[in-house]
């Protein structure tokens, strides 16, 4: 079974946020990077759908910069077997649909059975590129799966509604996005380590169409107005409640 | 006056809540709104689509799809040449909105707080980096397709739609929601409650939640959240979870006990009407977004609150 594993390097959670001067864009200078929160639970998701049928293989995908780099390698050494990096310098500031549409080109080409992405990547917030991935080439796309039954066909995933759970089933190839939940992504062992050094590692130029989103402004938000202690223990709840009633006018 | 379809869905036979906000949102732009609902119960819950001007019911197989769904959508978006389309920020929301923006070969935009007129197209505003900048953008595309953020727009006033059709769904369904398991209760969920009451590893045991339970029980309309900590020791389901790698939520008032204000956490919630934190450490970070703070022992703290919220609200 041919399994892709996208992910996405993304500014680490402890990340500050600056706009750059033209204030069209976020300041990449200095930035640490770390692969997205939901791409880890992809990556997993992966290794142990291969795991679990015994047989395939893992590619690693992901639209990024040229030069290997730390993260992409991590993937690998939790157990990726390949990498393929669609080289694009504007990697960062790329929309939901140049960067579907780079990617649905390469699965095209290179082929899967399933797909496996991240929910959402936490820089841009999209949550798109996975189910714009499966519209583009005609497959099945389940969003936000919390479990998964996989076999070389078909497959069965629960997601979480507002409402409830749902199940929902598919046949391969599907694009899953993958939701907190789904699995525990593993650490990277020191075999692990050492035997990604020796994976593939490919660099191809991505085939990227320009951004439809154009960028007015990028701002800060507007600092919240100060707040205060209303006071200490027990004795500061008629504080609250009066304030919650009057000033906040939210009781 | 460009035309704007907007995806409504809905539960006993009424439009839901977050997805008359999203008419409203349109409405708020100057657009003239067609309502597309699909699934059950579509045609009933149409006249309840209070601010279109028109509604149209996807008909089609019994089994809910979303691709199918989103391919009859994109459809009914082209046939009425409407230059946005947009669904509430709910799970359905996001899952069907891309789908819809790939069919139409635009690119769309998650999460929207504002949505304002660009001639005939259209510019949102939205966070990224979980909130940290907030992004003002159009698009070339020539469909604004997006997700409004719930409980940042007003549902629209105004009378049912004027005019009802049907769509028959042509695509064949490739995924399909074969059992649904509803929530065994009435709970709100965290994204959809205009009061969220959330709590921190400080509550030390998964049993003290019980507390929050009953502080959300007085307001009548909260849900109870929990921190990334709480969540990744088993106390509570991820389903709650606030924050960067939880739900991002916009309540009227916010309530956080017993939790210090990781940036992770902040991301979630910041941009709530008020915020209240109850935080025995007066030196803690959530403090510095809280609107009012009281210092002290949540467990001494909370049931007494519970008693005066009831109170409040006699």
């Amino acid at each position: 079974m041919n399994i892709v594993a996208c992910v996405k390097r993304v500014p680490t959670t402890e990340a500050v946020a600056k706009p750059t001067a033209d204030a069209k864009g976020l300041d990449s200078a200095g930035l640490q990077y770390m692969i997205s929160f939901y791409d880890e639970i992809a990556v997993e998701e992966a290794v142990k759908t291969k795991e679990a049928l015994g047989a395939g293989e893992v590619t690693v995908l992901t639209l990024g910069t040229k030069g290997g780099t730390k993260e992409i390698r991590e993937c690998l050494a939790k157990g990726g077997d390949k990498a393929v990096v669609l080289v694009d310098e504007e990697w960062q500031d790329r929309d939901a649909r140049a960067t579907a549409k780079a990617l649905t080109a390469q699965i095209q080409s290179m082929g899967a059975d399933v797909v496996f992405m991240g929910r959402v990547a936490t820089d841009r917030d999209n949550a798109a590129v996975g189910p714009m991935v499966a519209t583009y080439l005609g497959w099945p796309c389940v969003t936000d799966v919390i479990s998964l039954e996989i076999s070389g066909t078909s497959g069965t995933a629960k997601v979480e509604t507002e409402d409830g759970v749902e199940t929902v089933t598919f046949s391969c190839p599907a694009v899953i996005t993958c939701q907190k939940g789904l699995n525990e992504p593993r650490y990277a062992g020191l075999k692990g380590i050492m035997a990604a050094k020796k994976k593939p590692y490919e660099e191809v130029d991505a085939t990227v169409e320009a951004n439809q989103a154009v960028s007015v402004e990028v701002a800060l938000p507007a600092a919240r107005k100060e707040g205060r202690i209303v006071g200490e223990g027990v004795d500061a709840i008629p504080a609250l409640i009066e304030a919650l009633q009057n000033e906040a006018q939210v009781l | 006056m460009s035309k704007v379809i907007v995806y409504c869905e809905h539960s006993g036979g009424q439009v839901r809540r977050a997805s008359l906000e999203a008419i409203g949102a349109a409405k708020g732009a100057g657009a003239d709104v067609v309502a597309v609902l699909a699934g059950e119960g579509a045609s009933a819950a149409a006249a309840t689509a209070v601010g279109a001007s028109k509604a149209v019911c996807l008909t089609g197989p019994a089994e809910f799809s979303s691709d199918a769904v989103a391919s009859a959508a994109a459809d009914v978006c082209k046939a009425e040449g409407a230059k946005g389309f947009l669904a509430a920020a709910t799970y359905r929301g996001k899952d069907i909105a891309p789908r819809v923006a790939a069919h139409l070969d635009v690119t769309p935009f998650a999460d929207c707080i504002e949505l304002t007129a660009d001639g005939d197209s259209f510019h949102v505003k939205r966070p990224w980096l979980a909130g940290k900048a907030l992004a003002t953008l159009g698009t070339s595309g020539d469909v604004m397709v997006a997700t409004t953020r719930l409980n940042v727009f007003s549902a629209p006033e105004g009378g049912a739609p004027g005019e009802t059709a049907e769509h028959a769904i042509s695509a064949d369904a490739k995924a399909k929601v074969t059992g649904i398991e509803a929530k065994g209760d009435s709970k709100l969920d965290v994204k959809e409650a205009p009061v969220v009451v959330s709590g921190g590893r400080g509550l030390q045991e998964a049993e003290h939640f019980g507390m929050l339970e009953d502080l959300a029980g007085a307001f009548g309309n909260a849900a109870v959240g929990a921190s990334r900590a709480v969540v990744d020791l088993g106390w509570r389901p991820h389903g709650e979870q606030v924050g960067q790698t939880g739900k991002t939520v916009s309540p009227q008032l916010y309530i956080a006990v017993a939790i210090s204000g990781a940036i992770q956490h902040l991301a979630g919630m910041r941009t709530s009407g008020t915020i209240v934190a109850i935080n025995k450490d007066a030196d803690a970070p959530i403090f510095k977004v809280a609107d009012y703070g009281i210092v002290g022992d949540a467990f001494e703290i909370v049931p007494k609150l519970t008693e005066a919220i009831k109170a409040a609200k006699g």
